[in-house]
């Protein structure tokens, strides 16, 4: 289908895309996290983009960040410090994990962009002052993005990119709840790129050209599909090498808990509420990061729901090396789906790259044995 | 070089120390037979409330430095490995995760808690390190979130934090069914002051020259500020230890027999090589008179107000060491270095440690820029052996002091 190439290729061709981008007159500003309020970037007239490491030896990098820090960090400083990222008018770092944070002071002291902003999130989400705090710190960091463009961010504009992210949201679970009724109806590395696309692109192009996607898929019959239905679960999926070892084996991903997946586009914005209010009801209700606290069991539990409602069998981890907030999760949750009868795998990545076959066997043997 | 033991006279109030530190284990692992409770409490975490509260405050990051420092911190960190936690977590929790099943460790663990005091003001592990005791020991848990000042202290993060010192004390209301005695409260508050006060002041001795006692002192001195903070007991211990450095620099006494070069200390310590390192160090002549950790726990007191405590921990719990920006902890590590007159910085790349560690090749590099000193690197780990190299940290320790030899021939 050509819109999804379109996808891949926005993907694939990320200087290109970029390009296409500065056409629209839209300045870029990059972020760091599915945290990020994309619509109030988005209102304010600049571009949201997710940064990704582009997987480059480290080599700059060595300069500032010791080996045992994770490779999104490093792999995204590198990209900076090699001039990779100068299409980049500004950054935004919302705050997760330690090794971000401390990211954005080492990127902030090595200021290379205009415009540049911490979003110091509450970690705490299930309590009412940090629900006041949210919303205030979203307040200040619209203040900062009007000042850096010189002119307000009317309410108007900011629902009008409020409906534009969230059309992207319901097109993409539409999409998700398709190839979850019907394992192969389209391929994973192509839901892979249309999620990191999405992402990336420019938001209108996204927003149309997923319809086209949805409205061409939904008018297809699919056959039952004999797949061994899995769930991935971890920080992100960089590796579309994933998949395809997922189908080779017979397998098909029907859902995840990942921040380059559902954890990004899950949960809409409330339209008929006060713009800013309902951008930081939804951060806060939405499923959560470890790096974010909101009980004690939050991500079982949603763990263990996502696999029932998707009627999946089983769960591969997909644990990010030295990603501190995942590996400490990780015992919990499995314990969790043990208990519920569900199974489970778990696959240390290292962010650089990785080829189908270090994996593929491992895949292999846990989808036979679901 | 030599390596025999340093020859040195004894700090008095080393024996003094030990004795109270015994005494507040036995209390604490005594504490369900005297019907009081414990609370578990992150090192940074505001503590005051508890002891005004009557309530036992147990530091499980004490205990892990008493497990590196015991040298039984590689079984029990591989323990936590078995039972699923990556080797590449941080070391404290590891062995205080695995110490809680095995109820091992040198003092047989820690006393069961009746609730949990989470302060991120550290770092984001202790936030997933007590959900993991919460659901462990099936007991609640307060976390007091205190965002980062990357770049300062906005009016919105003091509003919530200080709405989180209300909550904190109606958690520990209901926890307890006892009302907080706000007298006893002002009271606490000030004796925590005072402590801290006097903890800088015992710090500030070592800018004397030669320096009478060492960074390695302060590891050691350091556990009363954590875990008495808020008592009679820690005030009255620290002024007979400025007392005990003062008469030691009359009578010329300094922490190593032959102080030449001075040198400053960066994150935590190699709990499980302290005596190596310090015998390494003077056989060069060099002290360690100071580090960035210890003083952490005095580091925020400008905050502070004495008569208005429960408004002002708002802003001096969260504007600690390592919830600032690297620029302002760079900044604060060139204090250190006039203000101790060091001739070099020691920085321990810790892998259990990420926020302490990340940004130390930057304040490196403004340290080597804005003074020229020699920095050295040591890799470790605070409590996990199996990230230390004594033959490589051997070297360039070696290197390090010729350089700095050379330097201030
Ligand atoms: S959450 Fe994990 S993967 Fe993401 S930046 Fe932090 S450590 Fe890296
Ligand atoms: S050593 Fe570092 S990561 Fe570990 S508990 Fe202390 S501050 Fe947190």
């Amino acid at each position: 289908m050509k819109e999804i190439e379109r996808f891949h290729e926005a993907v694939n061709n990320i200087f290109d895309t970029v390009l296409k981008i500065q056409k629209t007159n839209r300045k870029i500003i990059g972020y760091l996290c599915s945290y990020a309020p994309e619509e109030i970037i988005h209102a304010a007239g600049f571009h949201p983009m997710r940064l990704f490491s582009s997987k480059h030896e480290i080599i700059l990098a060595e300069n500032h960040l010791q080996s045992y820090c994770c490779s999104v960090v490093r792999g995204i400083l590198e990209d900076s410090l090699a001039g990779r990222l100068d299409f980049l008018d500004g950054t935004v770092f919302p705050h997760t994990c330690d090794s971000m944070q401390r990211l954005s002071d080492i990127w902030r002291m090595n200021g290379k962009y205009q415009f540049f902003a911490d979003l110091v999130l509450p970690a705490k989400l299930n309590t009412n002052s940090a629900a006041i705090y949210m919303k205030k710190v979203l307040a200040r960091f619209k203040e900062d993005l009007e000042a850096a463009v010189g002119k307000k961010i009317i309410d108007t504009d900011l629902a009008d990119s409020i409906a534009l992210c969230n059309s992207i949201r319901k097109h993409l679970l539409t999409i998700y709840g398709l190839n979850c009724r019907y394992p192969g109806s389209i391929r994973g590395v192509d839901l892979y790129a249309l999620v990191k696309g999405a992402m990336i692109m420019d938001r209108k192009e996204a927003a149309d050209l997923l319809a086209g996607i949805v409205s061409h898929l939904e008018q297809k019959v699919y056959p039952d599909s004999p797949a061994k239905r899995v769930i991935l679960s971890g920080s992100l999926c960089d590796t579309p090498d994933i998949f395809d070892a997922v189908e080779a084996a017979g397998g098909a991903v029907v859902g995840d808990d990942l921040c380059t997946g559902q954890r990004w586009f899950d949960s809409a914005v409330a339209e008929d509420e006060d713009p800013l209010s309902a951008i930081a009801s939804r951060l806060m209700g939405r499923v959560i990061c470890p790096a974010k606290h909101a009980g004690l069991t939050f991500r079982a539990k949603n763990l263990v729901s996502l696999v029932r409602r998707n009627r999946a069998a089983g769960v591969i981890f997909l644990m990010l090396k030295f990603c501190d907030p995942h590996a400490f999760d990780y015992p919990y949750l499995k314990e969790f789906l043990d208990k519920n009868g569900i199974k489970s795998t778990v696959l240390e990545m290292d962010g650089l790259q990785q080829s189908q076959g270090q994996f593929s066997t491992r895949i292999e043997t846990f989808i036979h044995m679901l | 070089m030599s390596e025999k033991p340093v020859d040195t006279t004894k700090i008095r109030s080393v024996k003094k120390m030990r004795d109270l530190m015994t005494t507040y284990y036995l209390e604490a692992l005594s504490a369900g037979q005297n019907n009081k409770q414990v609370a578990w409490i992150t090192s940074g975490g505001p503590v005051e409330p508890l002891v005004a509260m009557d309530i036992i405050p147990v530091y499980p990051e004490n205990h892990g430095a008493m497990i590196g420092s015991a040298k039984m911190g590689e079984e029990l960190c591989a323990k936590a490995e078995e039972m699923g936690y990556s080797f590449d977590l941080c070391s404290y929790a590891r062995a205080d995760i695995a110490c809680s099943v095995e109820k091992g460790g040198p003092i047989g663990g820690l006393p069961r808690p009746d609730m949990l005091i989470c302060c991120n003001n550290i770092c984001g592990t202790v936030l997933k390190w007590y959900e993991i005791q919460a659901r462990f020991y099936n007991v609640p848990l307060f976390i007091l979130d205190t965002p980062i000042c990357h770049t300062g202290y906005t009016p919105d993060i003091a509003a919530y934090v200080r709405a989180q010192v209300d909550e904190y004390i109606v958690f520990l209301e209901n926890v307890t069914q006892r009302k907080l005695d706000h007298d006893k409260m002002t009271q606490v508050g000030k004796l925590s002051f005072e402590g801290q006060r006097l903890w800088q002041k015992v710090l500030n001795t070592t800018a004397h020259k030669p320096s009478p006692m060492s960074a390695f002192d302060a590891f050691f001195f350091l556990a009363l500020i954590v875990t008495l903070r808020g008592t009679p007991i820690a005030v009255d211990f620290y002024k007979e230890l400025i007392a005990e450095m003062e008469q030691r620099i009359k009578d010329g006494i300094s922490s190593i027999p032959h102080e030449k070069y001075r040198l400053l200390w960066d994150n935590l310590p190699v709990w499980h090589r302290l005596k190596w390192l310090s015998a390494r160090f003077s056989g060069h002549n060099a002290c360690l008179v100071a580090d960035t950790y210890t003083s952490a726990w005095c580091g925020a007191i400008q905050y502070i107000d004495e008569d208005n405590f429960l408004d002002s921990i708002a802003q001096a719990y969260t504007r600690i060491y390592l919830n600032i920006g690297v620029d302002q902890m760079a900044d604060q590590v060139l204090d250190m270095i006039r203000f101790y007159d060091v001739n070099g910085l020691v920085m321990h790349s810790n892998r259990s440690c990420k926020p302490y560690s990340f940004g130390q090749m930057d304040i490196m590099k403004t340290v080597r820029e804005k003074t020229g000193l020699p920095v050295l690197m040591i890799e470790a780990d605070m409590v996990d052996p199996r990230s230390f190299s004594q033959a490589q940290a051997e070297t360039r320790i070696d290197t390090f002091m010729e350089i700095i030899k050379q330097r201030e021939a």
